[in-house]
C-alpha cells in the first residue's frame, strides 16, 4: 500500500487529504493519471503538480515502493 | 530556528537566536498579510501547510544560506492558520559581520520558500475564496477540459 497526500485545491476538489491504495511499484506519472481518473480532474490536470516521495520532491518517473508516502504538491505559495 | 506556528509571530526570539557578538549587521524581514492585491480586497488569509516536510524544507533553506555564506546565522518561522491584514505571515532574521551578506541571504531565504516549501494560501475576498499559486495548476485544468 502507497499512502497518497491531498493539499489545497487537490484536496477541496477530491475531498480527501489522505489515502492508502494499492499502487506498488507504479510510477509517479501513473499514480497521477490514477487520481485523475478516480476523481474525474481530467486527463492532465495534475500534470504541473509537484509531488514528493516521503518528504523529498520526485519525478514523475520516479517509482512508489509499499510503505511510501506520495505527496501531490500543487504550486506553493507561501511567504 | 526554523519552525511553524499557529500563534502570531514574535520577532525578538529569531533576532535572539542569530545575535552574537562577532555580527556587524542583524536584518529581520517580516511577511505580512496586504489587503488589497490588483484592487481586490482581502478580508483574510489561511495558511495550510504539509508541515513535516515544510519544517524540513525550511531547515535545508538554512542548510543552503549556511553553505552560501558560512558567517551567516538565520531562523525562520512561518505561519499558518487564518490571518488577519496586517498580521505577519513570515519572519525571516540573520546575521552577518557585514551588512550584504545579511540582505543578500535574507532575501535568498525568502525565494526558497517561495520555491519550495509546501505551504499554500488561501484568499478570502468579500466575494468569495481562491488558493493562490495554482493559476499553473487551472491552465492544466483548462487545456485538459479543451483537449
Amino acid at each position: 500500500m502507497v499512502e497518497i497526500l491531498f493539499f489545497a485545491w487537490i484536496s477541496d476538489k477530491t475531498g480527501e487529504s489522505r489515502i492508502k491504495v494499492s499502487v506498488d511499484g507504479y510510477s509517479v506519472q501513473e499514480v497521477k493519471s490514477w487520481v485523475e481518473q478516480k476523481y474525474q480532474l481530467g486527463t492532465g490536470a495534475l500534470s504541473k503538480t509537484m509531488t514528493a516521495i516521503n518528504e523529498e520532491f520526485s519525478e514523475n518517473d520516479d517509482r512508489v515502493q509499499h510503505g511510501d508516502t506520495l505527496a501531490l504538491i500543487p504550486p506553493v505559495s507561501g511567504g | 530556528m526554523f519552525q511553524l506556528t499557529k500563534e502570531p509571530i514574535d520577532i525578538q526570539p529569531l533576532i535572539d537566536e542569530v545575535s552574537h557578538r562577532n555580527a556587524g549587521a542583524v536584518l529581520t524581514f517580516l511577511g505580512t498579510v496586504r489587503e488589497l492585491t490588483n484592487g481586490k480586497r482581502t478580508v483574510q488569509l489561511e495558511y495550510h501547510a504539509y508541515e513535516s516536510m515544510a519544517q524540513k524544507m525550511l531547515q535545508r533553506i538554512g542548510d543552503e544560506v549556511q553553505e552560501k555564506w558560512p558567517h551567516v546565522n538565520i531562523a525562520i518561522t512561518h505561519r499558518l492558520g487564518v490571518l488577519h491584514i496586517s498580521e505577519v505571515a513570515v519572519a525571516i532574521a540573520v546575521s552577518s559581520p557585514h551588512r550584504k551578506d545579511a540582505y543578500d541571504a535574507n532575501a535568498f531565504a525568502m525565494e526558497r520558500i517561495k520555491e519550495m516549501v509546501p505551504i499554500w494560501k488561501k484568499e478570502h475576498w468579500d466575494d468569495g475564496t481562491s488558493w493562490i499559486g495554482d493559476q499553473q495548476e487551472k491552465k492544466g485544468r483548462e487545456e485538459a477540459a479543451h483537449g
